[in-house]
Protein backbone atom coordinates (compact mmCIF):
# COMPACT_ATOMS: atom_id res chain seq x y z
CA UNK A 1 0.00 0.00 0.00
CA UNK A 2 1.19 3.50 -0.77
CA UNK A 3 1.88 5.65 2.28
CA UNK A 4 -0.50 8.33 1.10
CA UNK A 5 -3.41 5.89 1.29
CA UNK A 6 -3.00 5.35 5.02
CA UNK A 7 -5.51 7.50 6.84
CA UNK A 8 -3.95 8.83 10.01
CA UNK A 9 -6.10 9.02 13.11
CA UNK A 10 -6.64 12.24 15.03
CA UNK A 11 -6.96 12.40 18.79
CA UNK A 12 -9.86 14.41 20.25
CA UNK A 13 -7.28 17.14 21.01
CA UNK A 14 -6.12 17.59 17.41
CA UNK A 15 -7.82 20.97 16.88
CA UNK A 16 -6.40 22.23 20.18
CA UNK A 17 -2.88 21.24 19.11
CA UNK A 18 -3.31 23.23 15.91
CA UNK A 19 -4.67 26.16 17.92
CA UNK A 20 -1.61 26.10 20.20
CA UNK A 21 0.73 26.14 17.19
CA UNK A 22 1.85 22.51 17.28
CA UNK A 23 3.97 20.98 14.57
CA UNK A 24 2.08 17.81 13.63
CA UNK A 25 3.83 14.62 12.52
CA UNK A 26 2.65 11.08 11.74
CA UNK A 27 3.39 8.74 14.65
CA UNK A 28 2.21 5.14 15.03
CA UNK A 29 -0.77 5.77 12.75
CA UNK A 30 -1.73 9.04 14.45
CA UNK A 31 -1.33 12.71 13.66
CA UNK A 32 0.47 13.86 16.80
CA UNK A 33 2.10 17.09 18.00
CA UNK A 34 5.90 16.71 18.04
CA UNK A 35 6.35 20.16 19.56
CA UNK A 36 4.55 23.45 20.12
CA UNK A 37 5.84 26.98 19.67
CA UNK A 38 8.06 26.82 22.76
CA UNK A 39 10.15 24.03 21.19
CA UNK A 40 11.47 20.75 22.60
CA UNK A 41 14.07 22.29 24.93
CA UNK A 42 11.68 24.73 26.66
CA UNK A 43 8.95 22.08 26.88
CA UNK A 44 11.43 19.64 28.43
CA UNK A 45 12.62 22.24 30.96
CA UNK A 46 9.02 23.14 31.85
CA UNK A 47 8.44 19.54 32.97
CA UNK A 48 11.67 19.45 35.01
CA UNK A 49 11.08 22.81 36.71
CA UNK A 50 7.30 23.51 36.51
CA UNK A 51 4.68 21.49 34.71
CA UNK A 52 3.90 20.18 31.23
CA UNK A 53 0.73 18.91 29.58
CA UNK A 54 0.76 16.00 27.10
CA UNK A 55 -1.84 14.46 24.81
CA UNK A 56 -1.21 10.72 25.02
CA UNK A 57 -4.58 9.66 23.64
CA UNK A 58 -2.79 7.55 21.02
CA UNK A 59 -1.94 4.99 23.71
CA UNK A 60 -3.96 1.76 23.55
CA UNK A 61 -6.22 0.46 26.31
CA UNK A 62 -7.31 -3.15 26.59
CA UNK A 63 -9.83 -4.27 29.18
CA UNK A 64 -9.43 -7.78 30.63
CA UNK A 65 -12.28 -8.99 32.79
CA UNK A 66 -13.60 -12.27 34.10
CA UNK A 67 -12.93 -15.14 36.46
CA UNK A 68 -9.58 -16.10 34.94
CA UNK A 69 -8.35 -12.60 34.16
CA UNK A 70 -5.61 -12.53 36.82
CA UNK A 71 -4.26 -15.96 35.83
CA UNK A 72 -4.36 -14.95 32.18
CA UNK A 73 -2.43 -11.72 32.88
CA UNK A 74 0.15 -13.68 34.88
CA UNK A 75 0.51 -16.02 31.88
CA UNK A 76 0.87 -13.16 29.37
CA UNK A 77 3.27 -10.97 31.35
CA UNK A 78 6.67 -11.54 32.95
CA UNK A 79 5.96 -9.54 36.11
CA UNK A 80 3.98 -11.06 38.98
CA UNK A 81 0.47 -9.70 39.45
CA UNK A 82 -0.58 -12.17 42.18
CA UNK A 83 -0.42 -9.57 44.93
CA UNK A 84 -1.58 -6.49 43.00
CA UNK A 85 -4.10 -4.44 45.02
CA UNK A 86 -7.25 -2.68 43.89
CA UNK A 87 -6.22 0.64 42.35
CA UNK A 88 -2.61 -0.37 41.90
CA UNK A 89 -0.67 -0.14 38.63
CA UNK A 90 2.20 -2.44 37.69
CA UNK A 91 4.62 -2.30 34.75
CA UNK A 92 5.67 -5.38 32.81
CA UNK A 93 7.28 -6.54 29.60
CA UNK A 94 5.13 -8.93 27.52
CA UNK A 95 7.33 -11.63 26.00
CA UNK A 96 7.07 -13.88 22.98
CA UNK A 97 8.08 -17.59 23.13
CA UNK A 98 11.70 -16.71 22.25
CA UNK A 99 11.92 -14.35 25.22
CA UNK A 100 11.85 -11.21 23.04
CA UNK A 101 9.43 -8.39 23.81
CA UNK A 102 6.00 -8.16 22.16
CA UNK A 103 5.49 -4.90 24.06
CA UNK A 104 5.86 -3.30 27.47
CA UNK A 105 2.64 -2.47 29.29
CA UNK A 106 1.08 -1.17 32.47
CA UNK A 107 -1.76 -3.14 34.06
CA UNK A 108 -4.17 -1.55 36.55
CA UNK A 109 -6.35 -3.57 38.88
CA UNK A 110 -9.65 -1.80 38.90
CA UNK A 111 -11.36 -4.37 41.10
CA UNK A 112 -11.98 -8.09 41.50
CA UNK A 113 -11.53 -9.76 38.05
CA UNK A 114 -11.36 -6.35 36.38
CA UNK A 115 -8.08 -5.14 34.85
CA UNK A 116 -6.99 -2.43 32.43
CA UNK A 117 -3.88 -2.92 30.27
CA UNK A 118 -2.28 0.16 28.70
CA UNK A 119 -0.12 -0.55 25.66
CA UNK A 120 2.02 1.33 23.16
CA UNK A 121 0.11 2.92 20.28
CA UNK A 122 2.31 1.34 17.62
CA UNK A 123 1.76 -2.13 19.11
CA UNK A 124 -1.91 -1.97 20.02
CA UNK A 125 -3.33 -4.10 17.18
CA UNK A 126 -0.42 -6.55 17.44
CA UNK A 127 -0.92 -6.86 21.22
CA UNK A 128 -4.67 -7.36 20.93
CA UNK A 129 -4.17 -10.13 18.34
CA UNK A 130 -1.39 -11.67 20.45
CA UNK A 131 -3.50 -11.71 23.61
CA UNK A 132 -6.49 -13.20 21.79
CA UNK A 133 -4.34 -15.85 20.12
CA UNK A 134 -3.35 -17.11 23.59
CA UNK A 135 -6.84 -17.02 25.03
CA UNK A 136 -7.78 -20.66 24.73
CA UNK A 137 -11.41 -21.72 25.18
CA UNK A 138 -10.87 -22.82 28.77
CA UNK A 139 -9.73 -19.33 29.83
CA UNK A 140 -12.68 -17.31 31.11
CA UNK A 141 -11.65 -13.75 30.33
CA UNK A 142 -13.26 -11.04 28.24
CA UNK A 143 -10.62 -9.13 26.30
CA UNK A 144 -11.80 -5.89 24.76
CA UNK A 145 -9.95 -3.16 22.89
CA UNK A 146 -11.48 0.00 24.40
CA UNK A 147 -8.91 2.42 22.95
CA UNK A 148 -11.46 4.37 20.90
CA UNK A 149 -13.45 5.25 24.00
CA UNK A 150 -10.47 6.41 26.08
CA UNK A 151 -8.48 9.63 25.75
CA UNK A 152 -5.40 10.29 27.89
CA UNK A 153 -3.83 13.48 29.17
CA UNK A 154 -0.59 13.55 31.18
CA UNK A 155 0.26 16.37 33.59
CA UNK A 156 3.90 16.06 34.64
CA UNK A 157 6.36 18.08 36.67
CA UNK A 158 6.96 19.36 40.22
CA UNK A 159 3.91 21.66 39.96
CA UNK A 160 1.64 19.04 38.33
CA UNK A 161 -0.23 17.87 41.43
CA UNK A 162 -1.00 21.38 42.68
CA UNK A 163 -2.52 22.21 39.28
CA UNK A 164 -4.61 19.01 38.97
CA UNK A 165 -5.90 19.56 42.52
CA UNK A 166 -7.72 22.64 41.23
CA UNK A 167 -9.98 20.61 38.94
CA UNK A 168 -10.81 17.65 41.19
CA UNK A 169 -11.15 16.73 44.84
CA UNK A 170 -7.83 16.33 46.66
CA UNK A 171 -8.75 12.74 47.58
CA UNK A 172 -9.20 11.89 43.88
CA UNK A 173 -5.43 12.11 43.40
CA UNK A 174 -3.67 8.92 44.53
CA UNK A 175 -1.18 9.54 47.33
CA UNK A 176 1.29 6.94 46.14
CA UNK A 177 3.18 6.50 42.90
CA UNK A 178 1.80 3.76 40.64
CA UNK A 179 -1.70 3.90 42.11
CA UNK A 180 -4.88 5.14 40.41
CA UNK A 181 -8.29 6.43 41.51
CA UNK A 182 -11.07 5.06 39.29
CA UNK A 183 -14.48 6.59 38.50
CA UNK A 184 -13.60 10.12 39.60
CA UNK A 185 -15.44 13.24 38.49
CA UNK A 186 -13.64 15.92 36.50
CA UNK A 187 -15.94 18.59 34.97
CA UNK A 188 -18.78 16.07 35.12
CA UNK A 189 -16.88 13.37 33.23
CA UNK A 190 -16.01 9.91 34.54
CA UNK A 191 -12.19 9.77 34.71
CA UNK A 192 -9.31 7.70 36.06
CA UNK A 193 -6.58 9.69 37.79
CA UNK A 194 -3.34 7.72 37.83
CA UNK A 195 -0.15 8.75 39.59
CA UNK A 196 2.10 7.55 36.80
CA UNK A 197 4.13 9.07 34.00
CA UNK A 198 6.94 8.78 31.50
CA UNK A 199 9.09 11.75 32.39
CA UNK A 200 10.92 10.99 35.64
CA UNK A 201 8.85 13.65 37.44
CA UNK A 202 5.86 13.47 39.76
CA UNK A 203 2.51 13.88 38.04
CA UNK A 204 -0.63 12.16 36.85
CA UNK A 205 -2.10 10.57 33.76
CA UNK A 206 -5.82 11.24 33.36
CA UNK A 207 -7.92 8.70 31.45
CA UNK A 208 -11.17 10.22 30.25
CA UNK A 209 -13.90 9.84 27.61
CA UNK A 210 -12.89 11.38 24.23
CA UNK A 211 -15.44 14.20 24.59
CA UNK A 212 -13.85 15.20 27.92
CA UNK A 213 -10.32 15.62 26.56
CA UNK A 214 -10.66 19.13 25.14
CA UNK A 215 -12.55 20.66 28.09
CA UNK A 216 -10.20 19.03 30.63
CA UNK A 217 -7.14 20.23 28.68
CA UNK A 218 -8.42 23.80 28.47
CA UNK A 219 -9.49 23.83 32.13
CA UNK A 220 -6.04 22.66 33.22
CA UNK A 221 -4.38 25.42 31.16
CA UNK A 222 -6.79 27.98 32.63
CA UNK A 223 -6.36 27.04 36.30
CA UNK A 224 -2.57 26.79 35.96
CA UNK A 225 -2.37 30.55 35.30
CA UNK A 226 0.31 30.13 32.68
CA UNK A 227 2.34 27.53 34.57
CA UNK A 228 1.31 24.55 32.43
CA UNK A 229 3.12 24.27 29.09
CA UNK A 230 1.77 22.01 26.30
CA UNK A 231 4.46 19.47 25.39
CA UNK A 232 4.81 17.30 22.29
CA UNK A 233 6.25 13.88 21.54
CA UNK A 234 9.71 15.42 21.11
CA UNK A 235 9.91 16.41 24.78
CA UNK A 236 8.19 13.16 25.79
CA UNK A 237 11.10 11.29 24.21
CA UNK A 238 13.91 13.45 25.64
CA UNK A 239 12.30 13.34 29.10
CA UNK A 240 11.93 9.55 29.14
CA UNK A 241 15.49 9.03 27.88
CA UNK A 242 16.94 11.46 30.43
CA UNK A 243 15.07 9.60 33.18
CA UNK A 244 16.41 6.25 31.92
CA UNK A 245 13.05 4.86 30.82
CA UNK A 246 12.91 2.39 27.92
CA UNK A 247 10.95 2.90 24.71
CA UNK A 248 9.63 -0.06 22.76
CA UNK A 249 11.35 -0.36 19.38
CA UNK A 250 14.52 1.17 20.82
CA UNK A 251 15.70 -0.39 24.09
CA UNK A 252 13.63 -3.52 23.40
CA UNK A 253 11.84 -5.25 20.54
CA UNK A 254 10.76 -8.71 19.36
CA UNK A 255 14.41 -9.84 19.37
CA UNK A 256 15.64 -8.14 22.54
CA UNK A 257 14.73 -9.79 25.84
CA UNK A 258 13.70 -7.73 28.85
CA UNK A 259 16.74 -8.98 30.74
CA UNK A 260 19.02 -7.70 27.96
CA UNK A 261 17.11 -4.40 28.03
CA UNK A 262 17.90 -3.93 31.72
CA UNK A 263 14.36 -4.82 32.79
CA UNK A 264 15.28 -7.98 34.70
CA UNK A 265 13.58 -6.69 37.84
CA UNK A 266 10.25 -6.98 35.98
CA UNK A 267 10.88 -10.62 35.00
CA UNK A 268 9.77 -12.90 37.81
CA UNK A 269 11.21 -16.28 36.87
CA UNK A 270 10.39 -17.47 40.40
CA UNK A 271 6.67 -16.63 40.25
CA UNK A 272 4.26 -19.52 40.65
CA UNK A 273 2.56 -19.11 37.27
CA UNK A 274 4.14 -20.22 34.04
CA UNK A 275 4.37 -17.40 31.51
CA UNK A 276 5.08 -16.98 27.82
CA UNK A 277 8.81 -16.75 27.19
CA UNK A 278 9.84 -18.23 30.54
CA UNK A 279 11.47 -21.36 29.05
CA UNK A 280 13.50 -19.30 26.59
CA UNK A 281 14.57 -16.79 29.26
CA UNK A 282 15.65 -19.60 31.62
CA UNK A 283 17.49 -21.41 28.85
CA UNK A 284 19.26 -18.21 27.75
CA UNK A 285 20.78 -17.84 31.23
CA UNK A 286 22.66 -14.66 31.97
CA UNK A 287 22.22 -12.27 29.01
CA UNK A 288 25.13 -12.16 26.57
CA UNK A 289 24.43 -8.53 25.82
CA UNK A 290 23.06 -5.77 27.96
CA UNK A 291 21.93 -2.16 28.01
CA UNK A 292 24.33 0.58 29.00
CA UNK A 293 24.12 4.34 29.32
CA UNK A 294 26.60 6.49 27.42
CA UNK A 295 27.55 10.09 28.03
CA UNK A 296 29.08 11.63 24.92
CA UNK A 297 32.45 13.09 25.93
CA UNK A 298 33.62 13.86 22.38
CA UNK A 299 32.04 16.32 19.96
CA UNK A 300 28.72 15.30 18.42
CA UNK A 301 25.28 13.87 18.98
CA UNK A 302 24.95 10.09 19.05
CA UNK A 303 21.66 8.78 17.58
CA UNK A 304 20.00 5.36 17.51
CA UNK A 305 21.34 2.55 15.35
CA UNK A 306 25.00 3.58 15.43
CA UNK A 307 27.83 1.09 15.99
CA UNK A 308 29.62 1.07 19.35
CA UNK A 309 33.33 0.23 19.59
CA UNK A 310 35.60 -0.55 22.51
CA UNK A 311 39.35 -0.81 22.03
CA UNK A 312 38.75 -0.74 18.28
CA UNK A 313 36.40 -3.73 18.30
CA UNK A 314 32.67 -3.49 17.57
CA UNK A 315 30.80 -4.41 20.75
CA UNK A 316 27.24 -3.27 20.06
CA UNK A 317 24.82 -0.70 18.70
CA UNK A 318 23.01 2.32 20.14
CA UNK A 319 19.27 2.11 20.97
CA UNK A 320 18.40 5.78 21.55
CA UNK A 321 20.40 8.97 21.60
CA UNK A 322 20.00 12.71 21.48
CA UNK A 323 20.84 15.94 23.28
CA UNK A 324 19.25 15.96 26.75
CA UNK A 325 18.13 19.47 27.65
CA UNK A 326 18.21 19.35 31.46
CA UNK A 327 21.64 17.70 31.61
CA UNK A 328 22.75 19.90 28.71
CA UNK A 329 24.67 17.17 26.97
CA UNK A 330 24.46 14.36 24.46
CA UNK A 331 23.58 10.94 25.86
CA UNK A 332 22.67 7.54 24.43
CA UNK A 333 21.70 4.03 25.39
CA UNK A 334 23.31 1.04 23.72
CA UNK A 335 23.06 -2.73 23.67
CA UNK A 336 26.60 -4.14 24.01
CA UNK A 337 28.38 -7.43 24.75
CA UNK A 338 27.72 -8.10 28.43
CA UNK A 339 31.38 -8.81 29.20
CA UNK A 340 32.72 -5.41 28.22
CA UNK A 341 30.39 -3.39 30.43
CA UNK A 342 31.95 -1.35 33.21
CA UNK A 343 30.96 2.04 34.57
CA UNK A 344 33.48 4.67 33.58
CA UNK A 345 34.93 2.76 30.64
CA UNK A 346 35.45 4.49 27.32
CA UNK A 347 33.72 3.63 24.03
CA UNK A 348 33.63 5.13 20.56
CA UNK A 349 30.45 5.47 18.51
CA UNK A 350 30.49 5.73 14.73
CA UNK A 351 28.51 8.90 14.01
CA UNK A 352 28.15 8.93 10.21
CA UNK A 353 31.77 7.91 9.67
CA UNK A 354 33.23 9.91 12.55
CA UNK A 355 34.28 8.19 15.79
CA UNK A 356 32.91 10.05 18.80
CA UNK A 357 34.14 9.24 22.31
CA UNK A 358 31.66 8.24 25.02
CA UNK A 359 31.88 7.17 28.63
CA UNK A 360 29.69 4.51 30.23
CA UNK A 361 27.48 6.01 32.94
CA UNK A 362 24.36 4.83 34.77
CA UNK A 363 21.55 4.68 32.22
CA UNK A 364 19.23 6.55 34.57
CA UNK A 365 20.93 9.76 33.51
CA UNK A 366 18.68 12.00 35.58
CA UNK A 367 17.14 11.23 38.94
CA UNK A 368 14.69 13.62 40.55
CA UNK A 369 15.97 15.02 43.86
CA UNK B 1 22.91 43.89 11.09
CA UNK B 2 22.72 41.78 7.96
CA UNK B 3 19.64 42.51 5.82
CA UNK B 4 18.03 39.27 4.66
CA UNK B 5 16.76 41.07 1.55
CA UNK B 6 20.37 41.49 0.36
CA UNK B 7 21.25 37.80 0.62
CA UNK B 8 21.21 35.00 -1.95
CA UNK B 9 19.60 31.65 -1.10
CA UNK B 10 19.91 28.00 -2.09
CA UNK B 11 17.00 25.57 -2.38
CA UNK B 12 18.46 23.77 0.65
CA UNK B 13 18.03 26.97 2.71
CA UNK B 14 21.60 28.18 3.03
CA UNK B 15 22.21 31.91 2.58
CA UNK B 16 25.21 33.71 1.05
CA UNK B 17 26.33 37.22 1.90
CA UNK B 18 28.74 38.04 -0.93
CA UNK B 19 30.96 41.10 -0.79
CA UNK B 20 32.54 42.95 -3.72
CA UNK B 21 35.90 41.22 -3.22
CA UNK B 22 34.23 37.80 -3.52
CA UNK B 23 34.49 36.86 0.11
CA UNK B 24 31.27 35.26 1.27
CA UNK B 25 29.62 34.56 4.62
CA UNK B 26 27.45 31.42 4.71
CA UNK B 27 24.57 30.58 7.05
CA UNK B 28 21.14 28.91 7.10
CA UNK B 29 17.86 30.76 6.68
CA UNK B 30 15.02 31.34 9.12
CA UNK B 31 12.85 28.67 7.49
CA UNK B 32 15.56 26.01 8.04
CA UNK B 33 16.21 26.88 11.68
CA UNK B 34 12.49 26.94 12.40
CA UNK B 35 11.93 23.56 10.75
CA UNK B 36 14.83 22.00 12.68
CA UNK B 37 13.87 23.36 16.08
CA UNK B 38 16.38 23.82 18.89
CA UNK B 39 19.87 23.46 17.40
CA UNK B 40 22.27 21.84 19.86
CA UNK B 41 25.37 20.96 17.83
CA UNK B 42 27.21 22.15 14.74
CA UNK B 43 30.06 20.51 12.88
CA UNK B 44 32.03 22.89 10.62
CA UNK B 45 35.10 22.57 8.39
CA UNK B 46 38.53 23.86 9.48
CA UNK B 47 40.11 27.09 8.31
CA UNK B 48 42.06 26.28 5.14
CA UNK B 49 39.61 23.61 3.93
CA UNK B 50 37.97 24.10 0.56
CA UNK B 51 34.23 23.84 0.06
CA UNK B 52 32.47 22.90 -3.17
CA UNK B 53 29.18 24.37 -4.35
CA UNK B 54 26.44 21.77 -3.88
CA UNK B 55 28.57 19.60 -1.58
CA UNK B 56 28.24 18.97 2.16
CA UNK B 57 30.46 21.24 4.27
CA UNK B 58 29.21 20.33 7.73
CA UNK B 59 26.13 19.39 9.70
CA UNK B 60 23.79 20.85 12.27
CA UNK B 61 21.90 18.79 14.81
CA UNK B 62 18.72 19.71 16.60
CA UNK B 63 17.23 17.68 19.44
CA UNK B 64 15.16 15.90 16.79
CA UNK B 65 17.50 15.25 13.86
CA UNK B 66 20.71 15.92 11.98
CA UNK B 67 20.81 17.99 8.77
CA UNK B 68 23.64 18.33 6.29
CA UNK B 69 24.89 21.79 5.41
CA UNK B 70 25.20 22.15 1.63
CA UNK B 71 27.61 24.81 0.45
CA UNK B 72 26.07 27.45 -1.82
CA UNK B 73 29.57 28.49 -2.99
CA UNK B 74 32.95 27.04 -3.94
CA UNK B 75 36.07 28.49 -2.35
CA UNK B 76 38.50 28.36 0.57
CA UNK B 77 37.41 28.66 4.20
CA UNK B 78 39.29 31.54 5.82
CA UNK B 79 37.28 31.86 9.02
CA UNK B 80 34.91 29.71 11.08
CA UNK B 81 32.39 31.15 13.54
CA UNK B 82 33.74 29.59 16.75
CA UNK B 83 30.98 31.24 18.77
CA UNK B 84 28.42 28.89 17.17
CA UNK B 85 30.39 25.84 18.24
CA UNK B 86 30.00 26.88 21.88
CA UNK B 87 26.49 28.25 21.44
CA UNK B 88 24.70 26.73 18.43
CA UNK B 89 21.38 28.09 19.74
CA UNK B 90 22.41 31.46 18.25
CA UNK B 91 21.37 30.01 14.86
CA UNK B 92 17.78 29.77 16.14
CA UNK B 93 17.89 33.23 17.69
CA UNK B 94 19.38 35.19 14.80
CA UNK B 95 19.81 33.03 11.71
CA UNK B 96 21.07 35.90 9.56
CA UNK B 97 23.66 37.06 12.12
CA UNK B 98 24.82 33.52 12.85
CA UNK B 99 27.21 33.06 9.91
CA UNK B 100 28.98 29.71 9.91
CA UNK B 101 31.95 30.05 7.59
CA UNK B 102 33.69 32.83 5.65
CA UNK B 103 34.93 31.80 2.21
CA UNK B 104 37.40 33.63 -0.05
CA UNK B 105 37.36 33.61 -3.88
CA UNK B 106 33.81 32.38 -3.55
CA UNK B 107 32.04 31.19 -6.68
CA UNK B 108 28.27 30.91 -6.36
CA UNK B 109 26.48 27.69 -7.15
CA UNK B 110 24.04 27.78 -10.08
CA UNK B 111 20.45 28.54 -9.27
CA UNK B 112 20.76 30.67 -6.15
CA UNK B 113 17.75 32.88 -5.53
CA UNK B 114 17.11 36.37 -4.22
CA UNK B 115 14.74 36.95 -1.29
CA UNK B 116 11.60 37.35 -3.40
CA UNK B 117 12.35 34.17 -5.37
CA UNK B 118 13.11 32.38 -2.11
CA UNK B 119 9.81 33.47 -0.57
CA UNK B 120 7.83 32.05 -3.47
CA UNK B 121 9.98 28.89 -3.41
CA UNK B 122 9.16 28.38 0.29
CA UNK B 123 5.48 29.07 -0.38
CA UNK B 124 5.45 26.34 -3.05
CA UNK B 125 7.38 23.94 -0.81
CA UNK B 126 4.74 24.03 1.94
Amino acid sequence: MDDSEIVLKKTPLYDIHVKYGAKIIPFAGWEMPVQYKAGVVDEHMAVRTGAGLFDISHMGEISIKGKDSLDFINYLLTNDYSDIEDGQARYSPMCNEKGGCVDDVIVYKKGQDDYLMVVNAANKDKDFAWINSHKTDDIQADVEDISDSVAQIAVQGPDAISIVEKICKAEDIPENYYYACFDRDILGFDCIISRTGYTGEDGVEIYCPPEAAAPVWEKLIEVSEGKLIPCGLGARDTLRLEAGMPLYGHEMNDDISPREAGLGMFVKLEKEADFIGKDALVKAGDPKRGKIGLKVTGRGIVREGQDVYKDGKKVGVTCSGTFLPFLKGAYATALVDAGVRELGSVYEVDVRGRRVECEQVKSRFYKRA
Amino acid sequence: MRDERDLRYSKTHEWVDMSDDNTAYIGIDDFAQSEMGDIVFINLPDVGDTVEAGEVFGDVESVKAVSDLISPVSGKVIEVNEELIDNPGLINEEPYEAWMIKVEDAQEADGLMDRAEMDSFIENEK
